[in-house]
């Protein structure tokens, strides 16, 4: 390396340096707010606490009590955790089917799934709840239910693209040795699946995990996930606690940040192969 | 495996289509017809043939509004997202120390829901506008441009990951070839990262270019459309005209089956434009 290329890296190191610490600077204004009082937020928000704005955890206890952020966590991770899951088991399962079994019905739908990628979800927000409204959904276990399906377009089609690429001889060697359709695809191809099941696993899980319009018209009135808490603490504009809502949005990233902190690998590798493959 | 036992077909089909029947295609093709009838719920629907869609039009201004604006934000958007971050994943993949920590840092707003985007976005704009005696509800200026800030916030570092696995791809080999061959950084830019990068470049733009135009949550929370609807994006603007006003229920619906074939119709064109271009190279 010579001086030039140093002297050009030591630049670039220190912008990206700065960058990043700008980068982060927007989650710990909302940190440092959460510990000010209601009335010193929206006005002066870069100002430090000092002994007369700083609260202590009132922030926290009040925005709590207010929207039932620990029972808002509690459907968020039941609804998220349970919803992927099914994904993951159900649509891999049709997607491989889909994929093998060539027929008209198998082409018919997997064209339909992926169709229904592309359509916004304003085009179904009232029939869907409507519809999950009549056969009951409309619960934090129905819910499962509606993600399951609606999701399915993507899952199946990032499963169907890798099944693709596992060469048959495989399966066709365990239907040989006297597997059935259901033994050959638990024992012999789902384990295969592993890497892109961690794939279909993440995408849906940022998309669940931070979902709003869809649990808000199905279960909103009487079940509130951590995105519907914290947008119900907006109440009419100007009146609402800003103390509450700058805890709230700290606690509704505190969970996020250690789901990243944790898998972050699989989360970048994810989404990248969820991208090419969308 | 060409054939399978039905009783098989349907173990491994079932749930998700009976799954996918209940909460997309039923909804679907009922929300298609009821976009030509006056409804409040869906059992007391008349048939009203077009009328939905020409009052999306006539009864008041918002919906082409939203249009207009949601066009203008997808393509400022789409330009300003690309750019920073195939200039992040440029600087990215050369020597530089702690590359790791940064992209861990320029990613991570993506995780974070669009809700509380909108809020602390909110605060941070507003704390800076207060200074000159307004918020950021105050013009649709504002809103506009709070709204590409967060997009960018949000979407930078995704696509910087895309481009950065586009770049690696490239052939070290190639490179020093063309240094020996006495090429300076600009010519390797121009003559082979850039055009060898293009499928990342189609696929962020399809992501981008999607992103924008469905975007609601961010909107909602960060300004609600406020002042009187005018930063309001079409999903937003459905929404609305959905929820807001009795008897507006067909109109919503018939802006959501718009928006539908808008979506579509900007999904089909790029699909064909990068099949083009694949086939080209």
């Amino acid at each position: 390396m010579n001086a030039k290329e140093r002297l050009s890296n030591y630049i670039n190191f220190n912008f990206l340096f700065i960058l990043a610490v700008l980068y982060m600077a927007p989650l710990f204004i909302v940190f440092m707010n959460s510990f000010k009082g209601r009335f010193f937020i929206a006005d002066t928000p870069f100002a430090p606490p000092n002994p007369v704005t700083f609260v202590g955890m009132k922030n926290y206890i009040s925005g709590i009590e207010k929207t039932g952020f620990i029972e808002a966590f509690g459907y968020s991770l039941f609804i998220t955790v349970f919803s992927v899951a099914a994904i993951v088991f159900f649509t891999s399962m049709t997607a491989w089917c889909l994929t093998r079994v060539k027929s008209k019905i198998s082409s018919f739908l997997f064209y339909l799934m992926v169709f229904s990628m592309i359509v916004p979800f304003q085009m179904v927000m009232f029939t869907m709840s409507k519809m999950a409204n009549v056969m009951h959904l409309d619960n934090p276990v129905g819910i499962i239910v509606l993600y399951l399906g609606y999701g399915a377009g993507l899952s199946v089609f990032i499963f169907s693209g890798f099944i693709k690429s596992i060469p048959r001889e495989i399966e066709e060697a365990a239907t040989m040795d006297g597997c059935n359709p259901i033994q050959t695809f638990f024992l012999i191809v789902f384990p295969i699946l592993r890497p892109i099941c961690i794939t279909v696993a993440i995408l849906n899980t940022m998309w669940i995990w931070n979902d709003y319009l869809l649990p808000y018209l199905v279960i909103g009135s009487n079940y509130k996930t951590i995105p519907i808490a914290v947008q119900y603490l907006q109440g009419g504009y100007g009146s609402r606690d800003m103390g509450a809502m700058m805890a709230m949005l700290v606690l509704a990233i505190i969970p996020i940040v250690i789901f990243y902190l944790s898998s972050q690998q699989y989360i970048i590798k994810g989404v990248v192969a969820g991208a090419v493959k969308g | 495996m060409q054939k399978m036992p039905k009783k098989y077909y349907a173990f491994f089909i079932l749930p998700t289509v009976v799954a996918f029947i209940i909460s997309f295609l039923i909804p679907f093709i009922f929300g298609i017809y009821l976009s030509f009838t006056e409804f409040t719920t869906v059992t007391n629907s008349q048939w009203v043939g077009w009328e939905n869609y020409i009052r999306a039009f006539t009864d008041d201004k918002t919906f082409i509004n939203a249009a207009i604006f949601t066009i203008k934000f997808a393509v400022v958007s789409v330009v300003l997202i690309n750019l920073f971050a195939f200039s992040l994943a440029l600087l990215l993949t050369q020597k530089i120390r702690g590359t790791n920590i940064f992209r861990t840092v320029f990613f991570m707003p993506n995780l974070i829901g669009g809700i509380i985007l909108g809020y602390i976005w909110q605060l941070i704009i507003n704390g800076v506008l207060i200074n000159f005696g307004v918020d950021i509800t105050f013009s649709a200026v504002y809103g506009f441009w709070g709204l590409v800030i967060l997009m960018n916030w949000q979407m930078v570092g995704y696509m910087m990951i895309i481009y950065i696995a586009g770049i690696q791809n490239i052939s070290t080999e190639l490179i020093e070839a063309a240094k020996i061959d006495g090429a300076n950084s600009w010519d390797i830019l121009k003559s082979i990262t850039v055009p060898l990068v293009m499928p990342a470049v189609t696929i962020c733009t399809f992501l981008t270019v999607t992103n924008s135009f469905k975007l609601f949550d961010q909107n909602l929370s960060l300004t609600a459309g406020a002042p009187a609807r005018t930063s309001s994006m079409l999903a937003l603007d459905i929404y609305n005209t959905f929820y807001g006003r009795n008897g507006y229920e067909g109109v919503g619906q018939a802006k959501a089956v718009m928006f539908f074939l808008f979506v579509a119709a900007i999904v089909l064109l790029q699909l064909r434009i990068s099949r083009t271009r694949e086939i080209e190279s």
